[in-house]
C-alpha cells in the first residue's frame, strides 16, 4: 500500500483494502468482474457580487462493482466497503436479468501499479487563507470595474485517489487532482444586462489559477462593452473562430460523434462513420490524446484499466480512428483505446473524450481574414451541445469582420450546424494552437467529466449564426 | 438520527448554532440502449452535511457515510473562518403538513416488472416504426431526509420515485431524428401509453421534412418546448440571489405587470406525487404553494433562509441543497397555468410559423438577460394552419421579456414536463428564426 487512502477503514475485516477486494472478486461465475473505490477531497469557494457565498470542504468516499454476464452488465454503488461479496453477487444477479448476445472484451493485459503525479504547488494542500484572498483580488478588480453589476467566481478543486481492480488480475491505484475557476463578470445598465467570462481549469498546479487579474478586467470591460453592442443579424456567414472556440468545435461537433457508444450498435451510423470516408480537407487532424502530460484530461490508465493512447480521429481528412471502451472495441473489431471513463463511483464508466484538439496547419489569422468581405470573428465559450449530427456552440465575444478586417463588437452569438458539413467547409487552419482547460463535459448524467480541448484559429465558410 | 445526533452534539461544543442534514437514497435504473437491456443499477448512497454558525461565521463541510462524518465538525470550523457572516436563525421545532410522496408499492416492485415495462414501450414505439433504436430508462428509488439542528428544529421524511424516460433515434443516410419523453412521478405507474402516444405523434408530424427560411415567424412552444427553451431564464430571474444582487430583470418589478395578463405562474412544493415535493426544505423551513406571476404580474421570488435575510424577507420554503451542496434557492415544482385555446386551434391559426419541441444548446446565451436560443432539435413547420413536416438546420433566438409579454395564446392541455414542471403550450408570436442557405 501507498498510503495514498488515509480514510478508509473496512468494519469487520482486520485486512487491506486490497486484500477486501481481491477476496470480493475470487469464487463466482462472471465473465468478468471489476470493483472501483476511490476517495476523494473537495473544496469549493463561490461568490456572487461582493458576497462569499460558499466556501465548503467535502470528503467522500464509495465504490462499486460492476458485472457481465453472458452480455450484459450489473452495477452496484455503494459507500462502505463492508459486505462487498454481498454487493458482488447483486450485481451478478442484476446481470442475468438481462439477455442481450454474449461477447468477450477486449482483451488487455492485467497490471499492477501505482500512479501518483507530483505537483509542485498542488491546490488541495494550499491553505484556504491563500485560496480566498486571491479570489477578493479578482473580485475587487471585476466589481470595481465601470458599469458592472455583480460578478460569479467559482473555485473548486478536487482530489481523487482511486483504486481499480478485476477478474483478470489487474490492480490499479491513481491519484489525480482537478481544478476550476470561472470569473464572470456582469454589467447592467437599465434593463439590460450583459455578461462575459473566463473559464480555466489543470491537473492540479494552483499556478493555473493565479495572475489573472489582468484577464478579471478584460472580462469586466467586456461586459460593460456588451451592453451597447448590437446583436448580430440571423443568417449564414463566413466565420473565424479563435482556439477555445475552435476546440469545443472539436470536442462537441466531432469528438461525441467519435464515441463508439453512440455507434457501435447503430448500423446506419457506423455506415455514416465508417473509417476511411473522407470527413474534410487534407489539411483537417483531429486527434484525442490523455497520453499529454499534465492536462485536465490526462490520465495514465482509463477507468477500465486500459493505458490510455492517442489517436487520430481524423487524419488528412479522413475518418482514421474513433474512442472506445473495451465492450465497444470488442463489438466494432477495433481496439480499445483507453477512454472508458466515469466521474465517480455512482457511475460506471462508458466512452468519453480527453484532450481533444485540432492539430495545427499553417495558415495566419491575417490571411484568414483578409478575404472576407462580410463574415464574423468568434471567440470565448459560454457552452455547446451535440446531438450526434447537429451541434450548437455559443460564442461570449463576437465581431462583425467588414471588407478583411475587425468591426464592431456583437452580443453573444450563438452558432450551429451540421457537422458533415460544417467540417467539409473548414477552408483554413492556423498555426497557434491552444489548450483550453475550462467547464466541463456531460454525458449520460455524468457531469462535470475533466477534459482539454484544443484547436488553432479556423475559418469556416456558410455557418449559421442566430440572431435577430 | 442517532449519528446526527452524535455529530450536532459535538458541532455545539465549538459553535454557537449548528444543523447536520442527512440523505440516503437508494435508486435502481434499468437501461436499454439499442432496443436491448444492457444495464441493471442499484445505487446507494448516504451523506450529511453539516453547518455552524462560529464567532458569527457560516462554516459548512459534507461527508458521504465512511468517508469521514467526524472530519464534518473540524472541516466546517476550518471554513467557518472565511464564511459570511450568519445573519439568521435556523428554524425552532414546528409542526409541518403532511405532503404525499411516497407510494409504498415502489420499493418492492421487482426488477423482472420493471424490464417488462420497458420492454413493452420500446415494442410499442418500434409498432410505429420498426426501425427506430430506442434508449430506454426505467429508474425506481426510495430516500430519506433527516435535519436537526440546534434550535430545537427537527424533521424526518420519506419519498419515492419512479421514472420512465424514452430517447429515440432513427437514422437514414445521414439524416438524423431524435424524439422523446420522460415521465416521473413518486408513485408506480405501468401505464407506458401516454409516454408511447406522446413519441409516436412526434414520429408522425416529423415524417415529412419542411423548410423555412429567415424571418420573424410565430412559434407554439409545446410543453417540451417550454421547459427546452423558456424555463431557464425564468427560473433564475425568480431566483432571490438574483433579486438580491440586483442581476435580474425582474428586480424591482413586485407587483407590476411584465408578463401577458393570461400567464400565471407559480412553485408549488406541496404537489401530490410530484417529484419536487417536500413537507419541509432542506433548511427545515415548510413548505408552500408560492404564487410568482399572478395574470401576469410578478408577486414573489424564491428564498432560502439566508438570502431572505440579507432581503429583509422570509425563505418561501425553496432552500434546497442541489447536489448535497450549499442550500441556495430553487424550484420545487413549477405550475404555469392552463388557458383556453387549444393546440389544434393554435397551429390552424398560424398562416406560417413553427412547433418547437425540443432545442440544443437553449441554455448557453445570456440567460440572466431572458435570452434564449438554441437549434431545434425536433420541431414543425405550419404553413396554412396545417403541420407540414419537421425542420431542419434551424435556429431560433429571441427574450422571454419580449415573447412573454404578449402571447398570442396559452394552450388548454397542460400537462407535466420531466416531473417538475406542469405547463401547457404557448403560442408566441415574433421569434426570430434563421436557416440555412438564406
Amino acid at each position: 500500500m501507498t498510503g495514498l487512502f488515509a480514510f478508509i477503514r473496512v468494519k469487520g475485516y482486520n485486512k487491506g483494502v486490497r486484500d477486501v477486494i481481491a477476496d470480493a472478486l475470487k469464487g463466482h461465475d462472471a465473465d468478468y468482474l471489476e470493483i472501483h473505490f476511490e476517495e476523494s477531497q473537495a473544496t469549493n469557494i463561490a461568490y456572487r457580487g461582493e458576497r462569499l457565498e460558499e466556501i465548503s470542504r467535502a470528503r467522500n468516499s464509495g465504490g462499486n462493482v460492476r458485472a457481465l454476464v453472458q452480455g450484459s452488465w450489473g452495477f452496484v454503488s455503494f459507500n462502505r466497503l463492508g459486505g462487498l461479496r454481498d454487493k458482488v453477487a447483486l450485481a451478478l444477479e442484476e446481470a442475468r436479468l438481462a439477455s442481450r448476445g454474449p461477447f468477450k472484451l477486449f482483451p488487455t493485459e492485467s497490471v499492477v501499479e501505482t500512479v501518483v503525479p507530483q505537483l509542485e504547488k498542488g491546490s488541495t494542500a494550499m491553505p484556504l487563507a491563500a485560496k480566498k484572498e486571491l479570489l477578493d483580488e479578482y473580485n475587487d478588480i471585476i466589481l470595481g470595474s465601470p458599469k458592472i453589476q455583480s460578478s460569479r467566481i467559482n473555485y473548486r478543486d478536487a482530489g481523487r485517489q482511486s483504486i481499480f481492480a478485476n477478474s483478470e488480475g489487474s490492480y490499479i491505484e491513481q491519484a489525480k487532482t482537478d481544478l476550476t475557476l470561472r470569473l464572470t463578470a456582469i454589467a447592467r445598465e437599465d434593463n439590460e444586462v450583459q455578461q462575459a467570462g473566463l473559464s480555466l481549469g489543470g491537473n492540479g498546479e494552483f499556478s493555473a489559477v493565479e495572475r489573472l487579474h489582468k484577464q478579471a478586467r478584460e472580462i469586466a470591460r467586456r461586459a460593460a462593452a456588451l451592453l451597447s453592442a448590437p446583436q448580430v443579424k440571423g443568417g449564414e456567414y463566413t466565420v473565424i473562430l479563435n482556439p477555445i472556440l475552435a476546440g469545443v468545435f472539436a470536442h462537441e461537433a466531432f469528438g461525441h460523434l467519435s464515441e463508439s457508444d453512440f455507434v457501435y450498435q447503430n448500423e446506419s451510423l457506423r455506415q455514416i462513420m465508417a473509417l476511411g470516408k473522407r470527413f474534410g480537407g487534407k489539411h483537417l487532424n483531429i486527434i484525442d490524446d490523455p497520453t499529454i502530460p499534465n492536462l485536465r484530461g490526462s490520465y495514465k490508465y482509463d477507468d477500465e484499466g486500459t493505458p490510455a493512447t492517442k489517436t487520430y480521429l481524423i487524419r488528412e481528412g479522413v475518418l482514421e480512428g474513433r474512442l472506445h471502451s473495451r465492450e465497444t472495441a470488442a463489438k466494432m473489431g477495433e481496439r480499445a483505446t483507453g477512454n472508458a471513463r466515469a466521474i465517480n463511483y455512482l457511475f460506471p464508466p462508458i466512452v468519453r473524450m480527453s484532450n481533444t484538439f485540432i492539430e495545427p496547419g499553417s495558415a495566419s489569422f491575417e490571411a484568414m481574414l483578409g478575404d472576407i468581405e462580410e463574415g464574423v470573428y468568434v471567440k470565448d465559450w459560454y457552452g455547446g451541445m451535440t446531438s450526434l449530427e447537429m451541434f450548437t456552440f455559443s460564442a461570449g465575444e463576437a465581431y462583425m469582420i467588414r471588407r478583411g478586417r475587425l468591426a464592431e463588437l456583437l452580443r453573444p452569438v450563438v452558432l450551429t450546424g451540421n457537422v458533415f458539413t460544417t467540417l467539409q467547409n473548414i477552408d483554413a487552419i492556423g498555426s497557434d494552437l491552444e489548450m483550453n482547460q475550462g467547464g466541463g463535459c456531460g454525458k449520460g448524467g455524468q457531469y462535470p467529466l475533466p477534459v482539454s480541448n484544443g484547436s488553432p484559429h479556423i475559418r469556416i465558410r456558410h455557418c449559421v449564426i442566430g440572431g435577430k | 438520527m442517532e449519528g446526527l445526533l452524535e455529530v450536532l452534539r459535538s458541532a455545539r461544543r465549538k459553535a454557537e448554532q449548528a444543523e447536520v442534514f442527512s440523505v440516503s437514497s437508494r435508486a435502481m435504473p434499468i437501461q436499454f440502449e439499442a432496443n436491448e437491456l444492457k444495464q441493471v443499477q442499484t445505487k446507494e448512497s448516504r451523506s450529511s452535511a453539516l453547518r455552524i454558525f462560529r464567532e458569527g461565521r457560516i462554516g459548512f463541510a459534507t461527508a458521504s457515510e465512511g468517508g469521514g462524518l467526524e472530519a464534518l465538525v473540524d472541516m466546517a470550523v476550518e471554513t467557518s473562518q472565511f464564511g459570511s457572516p450568519a445573519n439568521f436563525q435556523f428554524p425552532s421545532s414546528q409542526d409541518y403538513s403532511e405532503v404525499c410522496i411516497v407510494d409504498p408499492e415502489v420499493e418492492g416492485i421487482a426488477m423482472e416488472r420493471m424490464v417488462e415495462i420497458g420492454k413493452e414501450l420500446i415494442a410499442k414505439i418500434r409498432g410505429h416504426t420498426p426501425d427506430i433504436l430506442c434508449d430506454v430508462q426505467v429508474t425506481k428509488g426510495t430516500s430519506s431526509i433527516s435535519l436537526i439542528n440546534s434550535q430545537g428544529g427537527e424533521g424526518r421524511y420519506d419519498m419515492s420515485f419512479f421514472s420512465l424516460s424514452l430517447e429515440g433515434i432513427l437514422v437514414r443516410d445521414t439524416d438524423m431524428l431524435f424524439v422523446g419523453d420522460s415521465e416521473s412521478s413518486c408513485r408506480f405507474s405501468d401505464n407506458i401509453d401516454d409516454l408511447a402516444d406522446r413519441v409516436i405523434w412526434q414520429l408522425e408530424m416529423a415524417k415529412k421534412k419542411a423548410t423555412v427560411s429567415t424571418k420573424l415567424l410565430p412559434i407554439i412552444f409545446t410543453p417540451n418546448g417550454v421547459a427546452s427553451a423558456l424555463l431557464s431564464p425564468l427560473v433564475l430571474a425568480f431566483n432571490g440571489k438574483s433579486v438580491l444582487e440586483g442581476a435580474s430583470p425582474l428586480e424591482n418589478k413586485l407587483g407590476e405587470q411584465v408578463f401577458d395578463k393570461k400567464l400565471s405562474l407559480w412553485d408549488d412544493a406541496t404537489i401530490a406525487y410530484g417529484v419536487g415535493s417536500y413537507p419541509f426544505d432542506d433548511e427545515g423551513v415548510s413548505s408552500q404553494r408560492l404564487p410568482l406571476v399572478t395574470n401576469g404580474v410578478v408577486a414573489n421570488f424564491l428564498y432560502d433562509l439566508q438570502t431572505a435575510a440579507l432581503a429583509g424577507t422570509h425563505s418561501t420554503g425553496n432552500g434546497q441543497r442541489v447536489g448535497g451542496g450549499f442550500p441556495s434557492p430553487a424550484i420545487s415544482s413549477l405550475i404555469l397555468s392552463g388557458g383556453d385555446v387549444s393546440f389544434q386551434a393554435m397551429v390552424e391559426d398560424m398562416k406560417e410559423g413553427l412547433i418547437v419541441e425540443q432545442l440544443i444548446g437553449a441554455d448557453q446565451g445570456n440567460l440572466l438577460g431572458g435570452d434564449f436560443g438554441g437549434n431545434v432539435l425536433l420541431g414543425y413547420k405550419v404553413e396554412n394552419g396545417e403541420i407540414m413536416g419537421r425542420v431542419k438546420d434551424t435556429m431560433i433566438a429571441g427574450n422571454v421579456y419580449q415573447v412573454l409579454k404578449e402571447l398570442l395564446g396559452v394552450g388548454k392541455e397542460a400537462r407535466r414536463v420531466g416531473g417538475i414542471l406542469q405547463t401547457p403550450p404557448l403560442y408566441c408570436s415574433r421569434v426570430s428564426v434563421a436557416t440555412k442557405g438564406s
